[in-house]
């Protein structure tokens, strides 16, 4: 889960990481406010939506007075980036930058732990500087049982900065950077700049979190944080439900269970030429309420134009979701062609049942694929 | 044969008595499996399905039993826990079904295991099932048959699958072993590649991968390098969308790395032949076994 710009420099400034002050508003008038308490000098107005590129696309503004944060704000508030409509702006003082440093912390699969990321030339996509020059970055990986060493600090600090007092403030910031990383199982915590003054004060100019999922059963505080607003609908009614959702642009609905069988169906939708309009895992268990769920939020996609349901039952009993399919047609008339593939635990039984109602199912994958795809070519 | 799992396994099952431990023990027990003892804290003295004596701890179960291996099915919250106790007790293979076990807990865990020796399968894995010996976990039996193709995957239905191709069509398998979908994960493509390899009984192997990470890659580099059987591989999510996780955490295109294109091209290039598509391992097991 992604945390937005203004949350994650909530979550620093608890440990004690340097920032300038500043206050997120929902509308113009809040906007001029924070302005106005912030001093009346120069603000940076940044929108807060989950998607890289926020300046290129006009959602990064600069304001003289607190008059023009309000122009920028009206602007900005309600301009769409990247599909996502932009609710909330931050509203922070211009900071005059000396330096940009860029100091990461990610959660790395190859070495299974912790890893810091660390380099001089901040302010800048990391991923391009890691693709164009990888050697201006320093990684380092940390022991979780004994956390950021001191000297580890000061070595990866003093890759940064020439001057000692800069160095030990870094030192001090990536300590307390580590701090919010593991309080938080964090999968990602960065400054993009970590920036210096020309004063030579060493502060964190932007923020960014994000939140390892399996962490949010157990931190309610942290689930709470998520914005639902910045989510298709879709994907908020299949997290409501139990359901794995992503949803894609093309017209075959897809219910599976399993992901790796979910996403090997997907594509081979596309390998019998069709283009796939979902990615839904109803999970192990075959409770028949989530059946009907997924098929509620897939037929609730106008594009959709035919129904795949590809179920390999193993712990999932294909009777279950059999029972699901029949409960959901009475509920609600299906619009749109259905196609069944089920194999596996009481397939007889599944047949059995979706036969009372005039219903067929297939065995073979492929064969399910190769209908589905010709039924939503030919309703398209 | 068989890799990790055969008859000399002494299973220890932790969280026995939970919906899902006693409903898979019953499956593993039905299926053959050396059940021999259970655990769930404060249910010690029991005894499941008539047969099976429950403990208190790991620590008393292996005193007791000398069970060698174990198989969580606790939740998610108590998993990291769960692990780090069978570690402590002495526990040589562990086998961690849980889904949803926070990534913090597993980088702490993965370092004690690792440094006590002992092998880590999973977490948000299937287990692993040597047919006609012994099965660990959630792998449904009537599927397999025994046989003398290896097969390793990152995940759970698609491997059932893919297997099930194999049995219809005559090819039984010596170990099916499914390592898990998260991104801190016990054991490896290549660790389980190079068992396989070291298996008299293994003549093929079927590695079933997924979008995200790097693991395919380097066992790709592995398998060139090292291995004499050959290697018939799949990628899940070729239309996966970038920056998203597609069910299983581990799952996920970050930026420009991880993808199927990637993955594909790297089994390629160190002469795995790739199928398509899931009914495709037969006819590629099939040539590459000529």
């Amino acid at each position: 889960m992604n945390l937005h710009e203004y949350q994650a420099r909530e979550l620093l400034k608890a440990a004690g990481v340097p920032m300038l002050e500043g206050d997120v508003a929902t509308t113009p008038d809040q906007a001029e406010a924070i302005a106005r308490r912030l001093g009346g000098g120069t603000v940076v107005i940044k929108a807060q939506v989950h998607a890289g590129g926020r300046g290129k696309a006009g959602g990064v503004k600069l304001a003289k007075t607190p008059l023009e944060a309000r122009e920028h704000s009206a602007k900005i508030l309600g301009m769409t980036i990247k599909g996502l409509i932009v609710q909330k702006v931050l509203v922070v003082p211009a900071a005059d930058i000396a330096s940009e440093s860029y100091v990461g912390l990610i959660m790395d699969r190859e070495t299974q732990r912790p890893v810091f990321m660390v380099s001089a030339a901040g302010g800048v996509d990391i991923e391009e500087v890691a693709a164009t020059a990888p050697e201006k970055i320093t990684r380092l990986a940390v022991d979780p049982r004994f956390g950021l060493l001191p000297h580890q600090a000061l070595g990866l600090a003093l890759t940064l900065y020439p001057g000692f007092a800069q160095v030990k403030a870094a030192a001090k910031i990536m300590g307390q950077l580590y701090t919010v990383f593991t309080g938080n199982g964090a999968s990602l915590a960065e400054i993009n700049p970590l920036a210096t003054t020309p004063d030579g004060t060493v502060l964190a100019l932007d923020a960014k979190v994000s939140i390892d999922d399996n962490e949010l059963d157990r931190r309610p505080d942290l689930a709470a944080m998520r914005d639902e607003s910045a989510e298709a609908p879709s994907e908020v009614a299949a997290r409501t439900a139990g359901l794995t959702f992503i949803k894609l642009d093309g017209n075959v609905g897809c219910v599976v269970n399993g992901a790796g069988l979910a996403m090997a169906t997907m594509d081979l939708v596309k390998y019998y030429g069709g283009e796939p309009a979902n990615f839904l895992d109803i999970g192990g268990s075959s409770n028949p309420e989530k059946v009907i769920n997924a098929l509620r939020i897939i037929t609730s996609d106008p594009n959709v134009k035919a129904i795949l349901f590809n179920i390999f039952g193993g712990i999932t009993r294909t009777d279950d979701v059999a029972n699901g399919i029949v409960a959901a047609t009475r509920q609600f008339k299906l619009q749109v062609p259905i196609v069944i593939r089920l194999t596996g635990t009481n397939e007889a039984e599944a047949i059995r049942i979706l036969q009372g109602v005039g219903m067929q199912a297939l065995n073979d994958m492929d064969e399910a694929v190769k209908n589905v795809v010709a039924l939503a070519q030919a309703a398209a | 044969m068989s890799i990790f799992i055969d008859e000399e396994t002494r299973l220890v099952v932790q969280g026995i008595t939970g919906r899902e431990g006693s409903f898979h023990t019953n499956h593993m027990l039905a299926y053959g499996t050396n059940v021999v003892a259970g655990v769930t804290p404060g249910k010690g003295g029991q005894t499941f399905a008539g047969k099976v004596p429950v403990f208190h701890t790991v620590a008393h179960a292996v005193t007791a039993t000398a069970a060698n291996t174990s198989v969580i099915y606790v939740p998610a919250g108590l998993a990291a826990g769960a692990i780090l106790e069978a570690a402590d007790a002495g526990i040589r293979l562990i086998v961690c079904i849980t889904e949803g076990v926070p990534v913090m807990d597993m980088t702490r865990t993965m370092l004690y295991v690792r440094e006590r020796g002992v092998r880590l399968i999973g977490p948000n894995c299937p287990g692993l099932l040597s047919p006609g010996s012994s099965k660990v976990g959630i792998i449904p039996g009537n599927i397999c048959a025994p046989g003398r193709v290896g097969l390793v995957s990152r995940s759970g239905t698609l491997t059932y699958e893919v297997v099930n191709h194999l049995t219809k069509n005559g090819l039984g398998q010596s170990t099916c072993v499914g390592i898990g979908g998260d991104p801190i994960i016990g054991t490896s493509f290549i660790d389980v590649l190079a068992a396989f390899q070291a298996d008299t009984n293994t003549d093929a192997i079927v590695m079933l991968g997924e979008i995200g990470g790097t693991d395919e890659q380097k066992a790709a580099a592995f398998a060139k390098a090292n291995l004499t059987k050959p290697v018939i591989g799949f990628i899940a999510g070729q239309t996966a969308p970038k920056g998203r996780r597609m069910g299983h955490a581990g799952a996920i295109i970050s930026g420009s790395s991880g993808t199927a294109e990637e993955k594909i091209e790297a089994f390629r290039a160190a002469g795995i032949s790739v199928m398509r598509r899931p009914v495709d391992v037969v006819e590629l097991v099939r040539a590459r076994l000529r």
